[in-house]
């Protein structure tokens, strides 16, 4: 609950910025701590407390040096140990400094998700940061950092066919990779089918803007203990796709929940039997 | 040599000059030299847009834009990358025809195609602003970001009204008649985007096609990649005589051009769908075909890359 009403704040702090100011934020690539977006995150979300930047041997981040395709931009969060009930990454924040919610999405971990690694694609319209920092069950916190050079041209965050993004509204495919060993954390991926929209575009008539319309809520559960609960928003692109770990042992039931702005609810699940 | 090279040196510094004070002092605009335009049918007039990213150096001039002459008023196909081009490609109209200005048609909504359709608004009296009946959602989704591309790509800060919606849009097909001349207009389905539009002239049998058709330049996958190739299909059966492509040179032998750009669209497709079968992700697959079958195109460091990335993400869901 508490993370769900800290995303909210951050983003209509990051709305208010944006929309204050005609011009999007600009950063440093040699200079990532002084985003100013990036400086009010850091003191709503963790005040004082100190991050372990690159030095870290807990959490990289892939992203590529260039977004390709600014509604498309891979991204891979990469953690360095197997979480145990003793030491664990509880959260994994992802921050995109100069999105129009910077926060785009906060990962709750559990010792049973095996690895706190997750593999998603976001948007990214201008030249930006992105953070992933991890919470450990300590409250230890550590931080990776990227620079992602904007697309050129006509590439634009916003979807390119919104009529079928809503047609195939809720579908979901759900599959785990590979052989299974019970014990060994094994790779999940989840896609849902979801337009997830900004909702920042300002109807020239009536000068509202149209209501945002995104998944907001991802949980996923093995055999009824949570593996994966994610508070999300629209920076992740449109049909939200995630890769995971959970750890299988006995057989049990992968299950995943997507609640929607809407409030609709969307729920698939997948038996797995690890030999 | 030396003295050329000074020479044509200045002569880069003054057409940066002249540029700028054009984008600064708009009321210098009548001044604005004319793009070169050819007319490759009687009456139909090509301005080839240059086969670059859009840049300050270019102005967003990467894009063809046309015109056609009827007996009683004009019609302009696309206007360009900025409004600055704007004001030299209405130069060119002016160059050629007293007439009036009756239709602005945007093919798509990339701004390469039409921030200079501002220059046309200001007319008297004003032409009718044409496009496909989606353009204008996405346009509005778009404009934020495409403002800001702008500024940071061309230097060029767009006022309030230089973004121009469509006043009369096409739900399947239209026509449009410039005295004697009528202009067949066609919405197509989700393709290079979800708002491409197709402008026949049916005196000539030149058939515009936006980014539908990429010659030379790398094919831009901002739509569906199988819609496109659908749509590809059912263009390469129309009896043409001329095809202008959003970029590069037009095409006497058609459907030649199309069939070029079927074979690279194919061959993302198919090694895209063969990446997500064997378990690969949509960054392994980037990267492992990140030079794979761009032989012959122009552009490819730039746009391939993109492509297998929209390719993956729609074609991941195919069953």
């Amino acid at each position: 609950m508490k993370a769900m009403q800290s995303l909210f704040l951050a983003s209509l702090l990051a709305l208010g910025i944006v929309h204050g100011s005609a011009h999007a934020q600009r950063s440093d690539p040699n200079d990532p701590d002084a985003n100013v977006t990036w400086q009010q995150v850091r003191a709503s979300m963790f005040q004082a407390r100190a991050i372990e930047g690159e030095t870290n041997t807990v959490i990289s981040l892939d992203a590529p040096e260039r977004a390709q395709d600014a509604a498309i931009v891979p991204i891979a969060i990469r953690t360095h140990f197997e979480q145990t009930s003793d030491r664990y990454i509880e959260k994994v924040y992802l921050v995109i400094d100069n999105n129009p919610s910077p926060v785009g999405a906060i990962f709750h971990f559990t010792p049973q998700s095996g690895r706190a690694d997750i593999e998603t694609r976001v948007r990214i319209d201008a030249y930006t940061h992105v953070r992933a920092i991890a919470e450990m069950n300590d409250g230890e916190l550590f931080m990776a950092t990227r620079f992602v050079k904007a697309s050129g041209g006509c590439s634009a965050p916003p979807g390119k066919d919104m009529t079928a993004a809503m047609a195939s509204l809720g579908k979901m495919r759900f599959r785990v990779e590979g052989d299974l060993e019970p014990g060994k954390p094994a790779l999940a991926q989840l896609m849902i089918s979801h337009p997830n929209n900004s909702g920042l575009v300002m109807d020239q008539l009536t000068r509202l803007y149209t209501p945002a319309y995104f998944v907001r809520k991802i949980q996923v559960s093995y055999a009824g203990e949570p593996v994966l609960t994610a508070d999300v928003d629209f920076s992740i692109s449109e049909n939200p796709n995630f890769r995971f770990y959970f750890i299988p042992r006995t057989e049990g039931e992968l299950k995943a929940e997507v609640i929607d702005t809407n409030d609709l609810h969307f729920a698939t699940a997948l038996t797995v039997a690890p030999q | 040599m030396a003295h050329v090279g000074r020479c044509q040196r200045r002569t880069a510094i003054c057409a940066v000059l002249c540029s700028l004070l054009m984008l600064s002092f708009p009321a210098h605009s009548a001044q604005a030299p004319p793009l070169n335009v050819e007319e490759v049918a009687p009456g139909v007039m090509v301005h080839g847009g240059k086969q670059q990213v859009w840049s300050a150096t270019n102005l967003g001039d990467v894009a063809n834009l046309g015109f056609v002459v009827g007996r009683d008023c004009v019609a302009v196909i696309d206007t360009g990358g900025s409004p600055a081009l704007g004001y030299r490609l209405l130069a060119a109209v002016r160059d050629h025809t007293p007439l009036p200005v009756c239709y602005v048609i945007n093919t798509h909504v990339h701004p390469d195609h039409i921030l200079g359709n501002a220059v046309f608004a200001a007319l008297e009296p004003r032409p009718r602003f044409v496009a496909h009946a989606r353009l204008a959602a996405s346009l509005r989704a778009r404009e934020p970001f495409y403002r800001q591309a702008v500024e940071r790509e061309l230097n060029v800060r767009l006022a309030a009204d230089d973004v121009v919606y469509p006043d009369l849009v096409v739900e399947s097909m239209v026509e449009l008649d410039l005295g004697d001349r009528i202009l067949s207009l066609r919405a197509w389905p989700t393709a290079h985007t979800d708002n491409d539009l197709t402008v026949l002239d049916t005196r000539t049998g030149t058939l515009f096609l936006g980014d539908l058709l990429f010659a030379g330049h790398l094919p831009v996958i901002d739509g569906r990649l199988n819609g496109w190739l659908a749509v590809i299909d059912e263009l390469a059966t129309l009896e043409i005589r001329l095809a202008v492509p959003g970029h590069g040179p037009p095409d006497r032998n058609w459907p030649s051009a199309l069939n070029l750009q079927r074979s690279y669209l194919a061959s993302v497709r198919d090694r895209t769908r063969v990446a997500i079968a064997d378990g690969m992700t949509i960054t392994e697959t980037v990267t492992s075909l990140a030079e794979v079958g761009t032989e012959g195109w122009l552009l490819a460091d730039e746009f391939h890359q993109r492509n297998l990335t929209a390719a993956y993400a729609e074609l991941e869901w195919e069953d």
